[in-house]
């Protein structure tokens, strides 16, 4: 087992992180409170280069390896979880192409993805069907070589900014997990309409859109896989991204973690540092273990995903679940170590709190992720 | 807003176990509601109930029982939270009065409040000993609101920095002797950690009840089960805790300990249940205006405030180590 990053992954992050605490860091706080989408940062994340790491060199990317793709999240969310995505969903939007693609549709659909000409994004969930993936009513109705497709897809991160859209659809009357289709929609071509943007507790500088898709045509040359596909891709991509929604959890605990060390060096009460009482100390020993475990979890995970390993689903469940539940309780104490500076806005850690909690819940909440892991357990 | 100001002054005259019942039921609605009367009737009426002299609760306690009036206790300042003993605010004798000088922040009601416990140095070198508390009407010359805070939650409750500059106040408004101040400080955040207990146990049943509609409506299955068991035991217990402690302060019997256990235990409880709450709601529930992120974020203060959860630790631990 190796825990050593290669010289490129670790040229990579040091790029990342230079760009992030120079560019991103400042911008944080004002993100969150507009609640505005960051598009000078998804700019600035096109023109380095960083946009690429999901797609493999001959797609125009620079990587592929889920490995990079975390190290990227992580240093982005260490400073900034709403930017973070902008990174985590272009992956989670282009891996069913990378998955399911045709050589033809990856090479056709990837590149302008790869540069950052576009951004991607994953439509999934449905106000009636989120955790009960199968149950979803959007349909797709062919119409000689297109598809027509309607229906309303919910929770859809960046469903507002993205130009391309991979949706799942029923094109099977029966209407269960067998008869879901996977489908690209380029903006351009395959118009859908934004509903409303939700407004959230964290996160908010990334856009969460309701979509609604009103006879919208597909040609069938953007179809992923076989008509019935679907529902094996949606799981295989999130079996995928997961190790990413880990990383980013790392990355916001981390954040929390960094300003509270060095916040409760220089509190002084009673007359020291409010960091030598056996309390604090305690305290911070806590908060680095956790994120140290879930840190090998994450990467763990990912080495799997990279490698296809056999039980990449379970492990990688385990690295979303625990990273997770660990950034929760981390921001939560790193507020309690600012005590009233953590709870006011003028701090960043109160912005950390509020962004963890979606981690416990998105790309699968973590009640599925223990059903996810007890079934592979008891095959 | 009269609830434990005797009849005589106009008040309700109910004990400490009805106050505690009263926060739990407001925050159960609105946790900002709730921490408002709160502060108003314990940290900031209590004071002069325990250590007034009889002018002054025949002058302040009838308007603070009918509302007119809202309370307010200004102890922390920016250097000095835990460590109250170390507070820079100075009241320098002129004449028959004070002068105050200082600033104050983390102020709960601070801009709304009428009357203002505030607690200030009359002798600089001596730490706790060198604390002497006053009451100071808002409008007083040289008192003005600072920096109102933005904050995670309890946005209905403002809180914010009050800033003394050449404040004169009378003789007549000084609480209790001089030095005494810190006991007066120390006895009000002993009842006052009653109050934010049962803000806690409010807070923590509406996450646990909305959570049980959810389920009940929308389907569950064991592992929504497990977390919503473990949720409705944590809130029972910590319910327990809290009433122990006013039943133990309503009858006059030592009570720091209990009321430290208490509120420790239900603010954890509310933090931990309304983040169980949350993940039961799912995505639904991380929607700005939904009340289950409402509960987290307010339920996060009471983990800091009137003791942060560290202090309670160290109370509880003092109190068990130096007992017999």
């Amino acid at each position: 087992m190796d825990f050593e990053f290669s010289a490129e992954q670790v040229a990579i992050r040091d790029t990342i992180r230079e760009l992030v605490q120079d560019r991103v860091a400042p911008r944080a706080a004002e993100i969150d409170q507009t609640g505005e989408y960051p598009k000078d940062i998804e700019r600035l994340f096109a023109d380095n280069g960083i946009l690429g790491i999901p797609f493999p060199e001959e797609y125009g990317g620079i990587s592929g390896s889920s490995v990079t793709i975390c190290m990227g999240i992580e240093e982005i969310a260490k400073a900034c979880a709403s930017s973070s995505l902008i990174l985590a969903v272009q992956a989670l939007g282009s891996y069913p192409i990378l998955v399911a693609g045709s050589e033809e549709q990856k090479k056709r659909l990837c590149p302008p993805l790869a540069s950052g000409d576009r951004v991607a994004a994953y439509a999934l969930s449905e106000p009636g069907s989120g955790s009960d993936a199968a149950a979803m009513k959007t349909r797709a109705t062919k119409h000689g070589s297109d598809y027509v497709l309607n229906g309303t897809k919910q929770f859809i991160t960046h469903g507002s900014v993205a130009g391309t859209l991979v949706v799942f659809a029923q094109t099977d009357a029966k209407e269960d997990h067998r008869g879901i289709s996977a489908f690209v929609l380029e903006r351009e071509t395959s118009p859908w309409k934004v509903e409303k943007l939700e407004h959230k507790l964290g996160i908010r500088g990334s856009p969460t859109a309701q979509i609604v898709l009103e006879d919208v045509k597909v040609p069938a040359a953007n179809r992923l896989g076989e008509e019935g596909a679907g529902f094996k891709i949606a799981l295989a991509v999130l079996d995928r991204s997961r190790p990413g929604i880990g990383a980013q959890a790392l990355g916001i605990a981390e954040g929390a973690f960094d300003y509270a060390l060095n916040y409760v060096k220089e509190r002084q009460q009673f007359g020291q540092p409010i960091a030598a009482f056996q309390g604090i100390q305690f305290m911070l020993a806590d908060i680095a273990t956790q994120i140290e475990a879930s840190r090998h979890l994450v990467y763990r995970a990912a080495t799997k995903v990279d490698s296809k390993a056999p039980d990449l689903t379970k492990v990688a469940a385990m690295a979303k679940l625990f990273a997770s539940d660990m950034a929760m309780r981390v921001t939560t104490d790193c507020v309690q170590l600012l005590g009233g500076y953590g709870y006011i806005s003028d701090y960043p850690v109160e912005r950390m709190m509020r962004d963890a909690k979606i981690t416990q819940i998105y790309e699968g909440t973590n009640q599925i992720q223990r059903v996810v892991i007890a079934r592979a357990l008891l095959r | 807003m009269g609830v434990l100001i005797p009849r005589e002054y106009g008040g309700a005259g109910l004990d400490a176990l009805a106050f505690a019942i009263c926060i739990e039921e407001l925050a159960q609605a609105c946790a900002s509601t709730a921490v408002i009367v709160d502060v108003h009737t314990s940290v900031g009426t209590e004071p002069i109930l325990l250590f007034g002299d009889e002018e002054q609760k025949k002058r302040w306690l009838p308007q603070l029982a009918s509302g007119e009036l809202l309370g307010a206790f200004a102890l922390t300042e920016p250097a000095s939270g835990s460590d109250a003993a170390s507070l820079k605010a100075t009241a320098r004798r002129k004449g028959d009065g004070y002068v105050l000088n200082g600033t104050k922040t983390f102020i709960t009601n601070v801009g709304h409040a009428g009357l203002y416990v505030i607690f200030a140095s009359t002798g600089p070198d001596e730490r706790a000993a060198g604390v002497t508390s006053f009451l100071v009407p808002a409008g007083s010359p040289g008192l003005r609101v600072g920096q109102v805070f933005d904050k995670m939650g309890l946005n209905g409750s403002p809180t914010g920095e009050l800033v003394l500059e050449d404040v004169e106040v009378p003789a007549a408004n000084r609480l209790g002797a001089e030095g005494k101040g810190f006991v007066v400080a120390m006895r009000a955040l002993d009842s006052g950690r009653i109050g934010i207990s049962g803000q806690g146990l409010g807070i923590a049943q509406a996450a646990v009840d909305e959570a049980r509609t959810l389920m009940r409506d929308g389907g569950h299955d064991q592992g929504d089960d497990f977390t919503l068991a473990d949720m409705a035991t944590r809130v029972e217990s910590a319910r327990l805790l809290a009433y122990q402690a006013a039943w133990l302060c309503s009858r006059g019997r030592p009570f720091t300990r209990q009321a430290s256990m208490a509120k420790l235990h239900c603010t954890d409880t509310a933090m931990q249940v309304t983040i169980d709450a949350l993940q039961i709601a799912g995505e639904e529930g991380a929607r700005a205006g939904s009340p289950f992120g409402r509960h987290m974020r307010d339920a996060k203060a009471l983990q800091i405030y009137e003791g942060s959860n560290q202090v309670q630790r160290i109370v509880i631990a003092r109190e068990l180590v130096n007992a017999g």
